[in-house]
C-alpha cells in the first residue's frame, strides 16, 4: 500500500474539516435538533443562494464599487502621508500619535454622522471605507519606507544620489512586501466597510440586501450573503497574492548557491 | 598630482578622540592599504573620506578639489555587498549611472560592457540571492568602478567571504586590477591580505588612532599566489606585526 505524502494530507486537511462541519450541521438541522427559523440547513442556504442569485449579483456589483473607490483613495492618501511623514521627521513625530487616535474611532458610531452629513449616496460609504482603510495602508508603508537599510542609503548617498531616488530605488521597494501584507488588511476592511456603512441607508449593495432580509426573518439568504461577502474577500486575497508575486518576483526565487 | 590626499585629520566622538592628525595619500593606480586592528577608528576615517562624515580638523582632496564633508564624490564598497535586492544584477551595477541621470539603455550598455571583464558574464539577468558570495563581491566591485574610474575605497571587502573564496578573489582581484588600475584605498585588518594586494601600508594603530608607520611592499606585480609562501612575505609580516604592537 502506498501512502500519500505529508504535503498532500497537509493540503486536504482544511477541505475536510469544512467538509466535516458542514456534514454536522446538516445532520443537526434534518434531525430537527436546531429548528429551522433559527438555523438554515446548508442545503437552504445553497438554495437561497441560487434562488437570489441575479438579485445578489447586482448588489455586489454596488457594494464591490464602493470598496474599489474606497480602497483606491486610501492606499493614495495612504501613500502622500506616508511619503512626507517619512521624508520629514518632524512631520512624521506630529503626525503618528493622530493617526493612531484615529484608528481607535469606532466606525459604526461614525458612520450614521457621515450619511448625516453626506446623505444617502456612495459618498458617505466611500469616505467610512477611506477611513477604517487609510489607517493600515499609511502604517504599513510607513514602516515599509522606514525598513530600509541604513548601510545601502548611506551607500547611495556617498554615490550621489538626492532623496527622490534614494526612496525610488531603495525605500519603495523595500516598502512593498509591507505594503501587500497592509492590502490585504485594507481590502478585507474596504468590502466589510461598504457592508456596515449600507446597513445604516442605502438603496442598492449587499448590506442593504442584509437588512431586507434580516427583516423578513430570511436566515437562508442572510447565511447566502454572508458566505457571498467571505467569498469576496478571499478571493480579493487570494488576487492581491498574485499581484504581489507578479510584482515582486526577486521575493520567490530559490536561492541557488553558486560555485564562484 | 595624487589622486587621494588625507591631510591632518582628527576626529572625536562625545570628547572621546578616535582618529588623531591621520594623513595618508594615494598616487594614481596605486593599491594602498590601511592596515588597522578593530577600534582604531578605520571605520571613521572611512566614513570621513566618502564625505558622510566631517572630520573636526583636516582636510581631504581628491584629485585636488577639497571634498571634505561632501557626499558623492568617492563610492566605496564594504563587507557587506549591499546590492539591492530587488533589482537584477545589471540593475544593481547600472546604480551609479542611472543616479547620475544616464538614461537607462544607456545605463544598461554601458555596464553589460564590462561585465565579462569582471567574472559575471551571464548573471546580468539574475539576482543577487541567486548569486554566490564571491560572485555579489565582484558585482559590488564593478558598482563602485561604474561610480569613478578614480578612486575606490574598500573596506574589508572580502572578510566575509569563506578562506578559499578569499583565496581565489585575491588572485581574480589582482588580475583585473592589472587591468584596469583603479587607484584603490583597501582597509582591512587581514594582515596577510594588505601585504599581497598592496603596493603600500599605512598602519593605524592606538586610542585614538594614529598612523604609526608606513611601508612600501617592493615584490613587483603582478604577483603569484606563490609569494606569502616566500620569506620576504615573513619577514613583512614580522615588521607588520611589530608595528601593531601586537603580542609575539
Amino acid at each position: 500500500m502506498t501512502k500519500k505524502s505529508p504535503s498532500t494530507i497537509n493540503k486536504a486537511a482544511p477541505g475536510v474539516l469544512i467538509a466535516l462541519l458542514l456534514a454536522v450541521w446538516q445532520g443537526l438541522s434534518s434531525l430537527g435538533v436546531v429548528p429551522k427559523y433559527m438555523l438554515p440547513s446548508p442545503a437552504d442556504v445553497v438554495k437561497a443562494f441560487f434562488a437570489d442569485f441575479p438579485l445578489l449579483v447586482s448588489h455586489s456589483k454596488t457594494t464591490l464599487a464602493e470598496a474599489a473607490l474606497g480602497l483606491s483613495c486610501a492606499i493614495f492618501l495612504a501613500f502622500v502621508v506616508a511619503f512626507f511623514m517619512d521624508r520629514y521627521s518632524l512631520l512624521r513625530r506630529a503626525v503618528y500619535p493622530l493617526l493612531v487616535v484615529s484608528q481607535t474611532v469606532p466606525t459604526v458610531a461614525i458612520a450614521p454622522l457621515l450619511i448625516l452629513w453626506l446623505g444617502y449616496g456612495i459618498a458617505p460609504k466611500v469616505v467610512l471605507i477611506v477611513i477604517t482603510c487609510f489607517f493600515p495602508m499609511a502604517i504599513g508603508l510607513l514602516e515599509g519606507f522606514s525598513s530600509a537599510d541604513p548601510d545601502t542609503i548611506n551607500l547611495m548617498r556617498a554615490m550621489g544620489s538626492t532623496q527622490n531616488q534614494i526612496f525610488r530605488y531603495v525605500k519603495f521597494p523595500s516598502a512593498l512586501r509591507q505594503f501587500f501584507a497592509s492590502l490585504k488588511i485594507a481590502a478585507s476592511y474596504s468590502v466589510v466597510g461598504a457592508v456596515i456603512s449600507e446597513w445604516l441607508g442605502g438603496m442598492e449593495g449587499l448590506g442593504v440586501y442584509m437588512t431586507r432580509v434580516k427583516k423578513s426573518y430570511s436566515f437562508d439568504k442572510m447565511f447566502a450573503v454572508i458566505f457571498l461577502i467571505s467569498a469576496i474577500s478571499l478571493l480579493l486575497m487570494k488576487a492581491i497574492d498574485l499581484l504581489q508575486k507578479k510584482a515582486t518576483p526577486w521575493d520567490n526565487l530559490r536561492q541557488q548557491e553558486q560555485e564562484l | 598630482m595624487s589622486k587621494l590626499v588625507v591631510e591632518h585629520v582628527s576626529k572625536s566622538f562625545d570628547g572621546v578622540p578616535i582618529l588623531e592628525d591621520v594623513s595618508l595619500r594615494l598616487e594614481e593606480g596605486e593599491l594602498v592599504c590601511l592596515l588597522g586592528v578593530s577600534g582604531a577608528g578605520k571605520t571613521t576615517l572611512f566614513n570621513i573620506i566618502s564625505g558622510l562624515m566631517e572630520p573636526e580638523e583636516g582636510k581631504v582632496y581628491l584629485s585636488g578639489e577639497e571634498i571634505t564633508g561632501k557626499a558623492g564624490k568617492i563610492s566605496y564598497m564594504l563587507q557587506k555587498d549591499l546590492l539591492l535586492p530587488y533589482q537584477t544584477v545589471l540593475g544593481n551595477v547600472a546604480l551609479p549611472l542611472l543616479i547620475r541621470g544616464v538614461k537607462k539603455e544607456e545605463a544598461y550598455a554601458e555596464a553589460a560592457r564590462h561585465f565579462g571583464e569582471f567574472g559575471l558574464a551571464g548573471t546580468e539577468h539574475r539576482y543577487p540571492s541567486q548569486l554566490s558570495g564571491g560572485m555579489r563581491q565582484r558585482a559590488a566591485l564593478l558598482r563602485t568602478y561604474l561610480f569613478s574610474q578614480n578612486v575606490a575605497l574598500l573596506d574589508e571587502p572580502f572578510s566575509a567571504l569563506d578562506t578559499i573564496t578569499k583565496g581565489a578573489i585575491h588572485t581574480w582581484y589582482l588580475e583585473v586590477m592589472e587591468r584596469i588600475r583603479l587607484s584603490t584605498l583597501f582597509i582591512t585588518h587581514d594582515i596577510d591580505e594588505a601585504i599581497l594586494l598592496s603596493d603600500r601600508i599605512y598602519i593605524l594603530s592606538g586610542k585614538p588612532g594614529r598612523i604609526v608607520a608606513e611601508l612600501a611592499i617592493r615584490e613587483p606585480k603582478p604577483r603569484s599566489a606563490q609569494f606569502p609562501l616566500t620569506g620576504e612575505f615573513l619577514q613583512y609580516k614580522r615588521e607588520i606585526i611589530r608595528l601593531l604592537e601586537l603580542p609575539h
